[in-house]
C-alpha cells in the first residue's frame, strides 16, 4: 500500500497540472483557531487558568481584589462626603453630625476647603499672582523641554537655568536683596549698595589679572580668557543687580512660605544645585590627584552614610553654631544646603556608574583627538556618561522629591507640614480627617513620581543608541 | 636603543612649569588642602567662640548626668528617668537597632513574595505586584508613617473596646497586647543551645562540602542541621524544666490586662518601613532572577537536575551575587529611615538622643556628632560586609 501511495504522488509530481477529479484545486478555508487558544478565552486561559496552581492564585488574587478594591471605592467616591463647611458635615451621629454610625469615607470638602493652604502655605492672598506667575513659568519652560521633537532646546535650557532661578526668586521673595560690599575695610567706605558694586568691580579686575598671569604663565593667548572670565562676571553682575533691583514687591520672608509650592522650591534647587556638585565629586573621586580623590571619597561616604534628618537637623541646629558671630542664614535656605549637600553625594555616586561603565577607548580616544582633561570631559565622556545615567538620576530626583517631606520635621510647612498644621483647626476636625488629608497628599505625590519614572523610561528607550 | 633621532644630550625637553602636569597637580592639591584646612579652622573657631558666648561648656561631661526624662518603650535594656544620658544613648540605638531587624525581617519576606509575584505568569498575581511596587516606591515613606500612625492606628477603637485577635492578643488605640515571654532560670541556657547548634550546623557543613570535593560522598546537612538547630534547644528547654512560659493578656473592663504592650508607634514604623522598603526589594529581586540567563535553566535540565535542585543549586546562586549588593544597601536605607521614627515620637537615636537629649543639654555639637558618627559606623559595617561577600562570591573569571 504505501509504495503504490509513494508511486502515485511521484507521477503526480511528474506530471504537474494533471486532472484528477478527487484532488482539490482552492486552499481549504481556513479554520478559526480554537476557542481555548485565542481571544478572551485565550488570554484567560494562558494567563489566568493555565494549571491547577496557578488557578489557584488566580482565585486567591481575586479574592484580595475583592476585600481590596469596592472598599477603596467606596471610600473614595461612593461613601465619601462631597459638600460641606465645617466638620458636621464629615460627623457620624455619635460625633453630633448625621451620618450613620461605623461610616468612614473621605471628607472632601475639608480637602477644598485647605486646598490653597496645601499649594501655597501661607503666602499672602495679595501676592499670590506672583506665585502663579512661577508656577506657570516653571511648567511652561519645563514642558516644551521634556519633549525632544520641540526646537530651541538651547534657548530653552538657557530660560530654565538662567533667566527662571532669578526671576522666581524676585517674585517669590520680592527681591530687593540688600547688598552691602564684602571686601573693602569699612574705614575707606561705608556699607552700602555703591560700595557692593565698587568691591564687585576690584574682585573682577583682580580675577581677569590672575587669569591673564596664569595664560601667560602656559604660553598661550590671554585674550580669549580674560574676554571670556570678563562676560561670566558681567553676568553675574546682572544677574546680582536684577536680585538687588527694588521692583516694588512686597518682601515676603521664607516663613510664609509653604505648602507643595515649597515642596516645588525645594526639590527643583536641590536637584539643580545637586547635578553640578555631584558630576564634581564623581570626577573627583576618579581624579588622579591623591588629594581630591581622597576628599571626595570622604565627602560622598559621610552624607549616604547618615540619614537625611540628622542633616538637617545639624542644618538647623549646628549649621549657626559653626558660622561667624552675626551671619545668619534662613531656615528655608540652611534645609536648602543640607538637601543639596546630601542628595549630591547620591548624584555623584550614580555619576560614577556612567564613569565606569564607559569604554577606556573613549577616555583615550578623547585624548588621542588632543583635547584636554576638562574638553574631553565635556565633549566626550560626559554625554555619553550622563546618558546611560538618565535611570539613576531620575531616581534620585524621585528620591529627592519624596524625601522633601522631611524638612516638616524641622518645622517648615512644606506640602505635608501644612497638611498636619491642618489637623489642628478644629472648624474640620473628625476621625477620618487625617487619612483624607494624607490619601489626598499620597495621591499628588504618586502623580508627580510616577509620571517622573515614566518618562525616564520613554527617555531611556529613545537615547537608547543599542551599545553603551 | 630603540629611539635614536631624539637629542641625547641631557637637558629635558624645556616645558613651562605651569604646563608640567605634575606640577599643576602638586599646585592644586595644595590649593584644595589649604583651602579645607581653612574651613574647618573657622568652623571650630567660630564653634568655640559661639559656645562660650551662649555659656554651654563644651565637653561630654553631660552624659554621666542625669536625663530627668522617662522613655516609653525599651525592650531589653532598663532605664529610668534617673539614668544618664549616656543610659538615653544606648537605649535609643537599642530601639533603632530592634525596629531596623524586625523590619528587615518582613520586608524580606514581603520583598522576596512580591518580586516572585512580579514575574509570575498569572496576569492578576503580577499586576497586583506591580501596583503594589509602583504606589509604594512613589509616595514619601514619611507619608506611610503618618497614614499608618495617625490615618490607621490611631482611628483603632479606645482600650475597653479592643479588638480581640486570638493568640496575637488586643489591639486599641494604645497598641497591641500582646502574649508576653516569661523566662524562668535557666532560659538563657536555650539560647546558648542555639548557639551551639548554629556553630556546630557550620562546622559540619564546611566538613561535608570538603568530604564531597574530595570523595563525591553526600552527607545530608540540612536535616542534620535542622535536629541540631531546633533540636537542641528543644531538648534543653524539657531537660531545664519548662522555663518559659507565655502569659496571654485579659480582657479587663478598662482594656486589656498583663502581656507585653507594644506601642502604636512602633507598629506604625513597622509596617511602613517594611511595606516600603519591600517594594525596592521586590525590584531587586525581579532584576536578579531576569539576571539569570535561561539557558543556565536549560543546561541543568540538560545535566539531569530535578526542577527543584536547578533552583536550589543553579538559579538561586546566581541570583543571589546580583541580589545581595543592592540588598544589603536597602537594608543600610531602612537602618537609616528608621530615625524618621522622630516624626512620631518613637524613642529611636534621633528621637531621644539627637532630640530630647539635645534640647535638655544643648550639646548640639558633641549629640549631634556621636549620633552621625553611630550612623556612618553602622553604614560603613555593612559596607565592608558587602565587600567580604562581594569578593567571596564574584566569579572567578580565568
Amino acid at each position: 500500500m504505501a509504495d503504490i501511495d509513494s508511486q502515485t504522488s511521484m507521477n503526480r509530481a511528474e506530471t504537474g497540472a494533471l486532472e484528477v477529479a478527487f484532488v482539490r484545486k482552492e486552499l481549504a478555508p481556513a479554520m478559526a483557531p480554537p476557542v481555548n487558544e485565542s481571544g478572551v478565552l485565550g488570554w484567560m486561559r494562558k494567563n489566568l487558568f493555565l494549571n491547577i496552581p496557578n488557578t489557584i492564585l488566580t482565585l486567591f488574587a481575586g479574592y484580595i481584589l475583592y476585600l481590596t478594591i469596592p472598599g477603596l471605592i467606596q471610600w473614595i467616591f461612593t461613601d465619601a462626603v462631597w459638600s460641606g463647611d465645617d466638620r458636621l458635615a464629615c460627623a457620624t451621629v455619635a460625633q453630633g453630625g448625621e451620618l450613620p454610625e461605623g461610616w468612614k469615607a473621605a471628607c472632601w470638602p475639608y480637602v477644598g476647603a485647605y486646598l490653597k493652604l496645601f499649594i501655597y502655605g501661607r503666602y499672602p492672598d495679595a501676592e499670590l499672582w506672583r506665585v502663579n506667575i512661577t508656577l506657570f513659568m516653571f511648567f511652561a519652560g519645563l514642558i516644551p523641554l521634556l519633549m525632544p521633537n520641540l526646537p530651541f532646546k538651547r534657548e530653552n535650557l538657557i530660560f530654565m537655568l538662567g533667566i527662571f532661578p532669578v526671576a522666581s526668586f524676585v517674585l517669590l521673595s520680592g527681591g530687593n536683596l540688600g547688598l552691602n560690599g564684602f571686601l573693602l575695610p569699612e574705614a575707606i567706605m561705608e556699607p552700602s549698595t555703591l560700595k557692593f558694586w565698587v568691591d564687585f568691580l576690584i574682585l573682577t579686575l583682580v580675577i581677569c589679572g590672575l587669569v591673564a598671569a596664569y595664560m601667560k604663565g602656559t604660553e598661550s593667548d590671554p585674550i580669549p580668557a580674560v574676554v571670556g572670565t570678563a562676560i561670566g562676571m558681567a553676568v553675574l553682575a546682572l544677574v546680582l543687580f536684577v536680585m538687588s533691583v527694588d521692583f516694588g514687591l512686597e518682601p515676603v520672608e521664607t516663613d510664609r512660605w509653604g505648602g507643595f509650592v515649597m515642596t516645588l522650591v525645594i526639590a527643583v534647587t536641590g536637584i539643580v544645585a545637586a547635578l553640578p556638585l555631584g558630576i564634581l565629586l564623581a570626577l573627583g573621586r576618579r581624579s588622579n590627584m591623591p588629594a581630591v580623590s581622597l576628599f571626595s571619597v570622604i565627602f560622598i561616604e559621610f552624607w549616604r552614610g547618615i540619614p537625611l534628618i540628622t542633616v538637617l537637623f545639624m542644618s538647623s541646629v549646628m549649621l549657626p553654631l559653626f558660622l561667624p558671630d552675626g551671619v545668619t542664614f534662613d531656615k528655608l535656605l540652611r534645609a536648602l544646603i543640607g538637601v543639596a549637600l546630601f542628595s549630591s553625594a547620591y548624584m555623584a555616586e550614580v555619576v560614577r556608574g556612567g564613569l565606569q561603565a564607559l569604554p577606556k577607548g573613549q577616555y583615550e580616544g578623547a585624548m588621542a583627538v588632543g583635547l584636554n582633561y576638562w574638553q574631553s570631559m565635556r565633549l566626550i565622556i560626559m554625554p555619553q556618561a550622563l546618558k546611560i545615567v538618565i535611570p539613576g538620576i531620575v531616581n534620585t530626583f524621585i528620591g529627592l522629591f519624596k524625601d522633601t517631606t522631611l524638612v516638616s520635621i524641622i518645622g517648615l510647612l512644606d506640602f505635608l507640614g501644612m497638611i498636619n498644621l491642618s489637623h489642628s483647626d478644629a472648624t474640620w476636625a473628625t476621625p477620618v480627617q487625617a487619612m483624607t488629608s494624607y490619601v489626598f497628599c499620597a495621591f499628588i505625590f504618586f502623580l508627580f513620581c510616577f509620571g517622573m519614572s515614566r518618562y525616564s523610561i520613554y527617555m531611556e528607550d529613545r537615547l537608547n543608541t543599542s551599545h553603551r | 636603543m630603540a629611539v635614536t633621532d631624539m637629542p641625547t644630550g641631557d637637558e629635558k625637553p624645556k616645558v613651562k612649569l605651569l604646563n608640567d602636569p605634575k606640577f599643576r597637580s602638586i599646585v592644586f592639591q595644595v590649593i584644595l588642602i589649604i583651602f579645607l584646612v581653612w574651613v574647618v579652622w573657622s568652623m571650630i573657631d567660630n564653634a568655640s567662640t559661639n559656645l562660650k558666648n551662649a555659656g554651654i561648656a563644651s565637653g561630654f561631661g553631660f552624659l554621666s548626668t542625669s536625663s530627668g526624662f522617662g522613655l516609653n518603650f525599651s525592650p531589653f535594656l532598663e532605664y529610668s528617668s534617673s539614668s544618664s544620658f549616656l543610659q538615653v544613648y544606648w537605649v535609643g540605638l537599642q530601639n533603632t537597632l530592634v525596629l531596623a531587624v524586625i523590619g528587615i525581617f518582613f520586608a524580606t519576606i514581603i520583598g522576596f513574595v512580591m518580586g516572585v509575584a512580579r514575574l509570575s505568569n498569572n496576569w492578576v498575581i503580577s499586576k497586583i505586584a506591580y501596583w503594589y511596587v509602583e504606589i509604594m516606591r512613589n509616595t514619601p515613606l514619611l507619608l506611610q508613617i503618618f497614614i499608618w500612625y495617625k490615618g490607621v492606628l490611631a482611628t483603632l477603637p479606645l482600650a475597653k473596646d479592643s479588638i480581640d485577635l486570638g493568640a496575637l492578643g488586643f489591639l486599641n488605640t494604645k497598641g497591641l497586647f500582646a502574649p508576653k515571654f516569661v523566662t524562668a532560670d535557666g532560659a538563657g541556657l536555650i539560647g546558648w543551645a542555639l548557639l551551639i547548634g548554629l556553630v556546630i550546623t557550620f562546622v559540619i557543613k564546611s566538613w561535608a562540602k570538603k568530604r564531597q570535593m574530595a570523595t563525591g560522598e553526600r552527607f545530608p546537612v540540612f536535616w542534620t542541621g535542622l535536629g541540631l538547630i531546633i533540636g537542641l534547644p528543644l531538648l534543653t528547654y524539657f531537660i531545664m524544666g519548662q522555663p518559659i512560659s507565655t502569659e496571654y493578656p485579659t480582657a479587663g473592663n478598662f482594656g486589656p490586662r498583663g502581656g507585653m504592650r507594644v506601642i502604636p508607634e512602633f507598629i506604625a514604623l513597622i509596617l511602613a518601613l517594611s511595606l516600603y522598603t519591600a517594594a525596592f526589594i521586590a525590584e531587586i529581586v525581579r532584576a536578579g532572577i531576569l539576571a539569570v540567563n535561561r539557558g543556565q535553566t536549560e543546561a541543568s535540565y540538560a545535566l539531569g537536575l530535578r526542577p527543584g535542585q536547578t533552583l536550589r543549586l543553579n538559579i538561586i546562586p546566581q541570583a543571589l551575587r546580583v541580589i545581595i549588593p543592592p540588598l544589603t544597601s536597602q537594608y543600610l536605607n531602612l537602618t537609616k529611615n528608621s530615625s524618621l521614627a522622630v516624626a512620631i515620637a518613637y524613642p529611636d537615636l534621633t528621637a531621644v538622643f539627637a532630640g530630647t537629649a539635645l534640647n535638655q543639654t544643648g550639646q548640639a555639637v558633641e549629640i549631634v556628632g556621636m549620633t552621625m558618627l553611630t550612623y556612618l559606623a553602622l553604614s560603613l559595617i555593612t559596607s565592608l560586609f558587602m565587600n567580604w561577600y562581594n569578593a567571596k562570591n564574584s566569579l572567578v573569571e580565568r
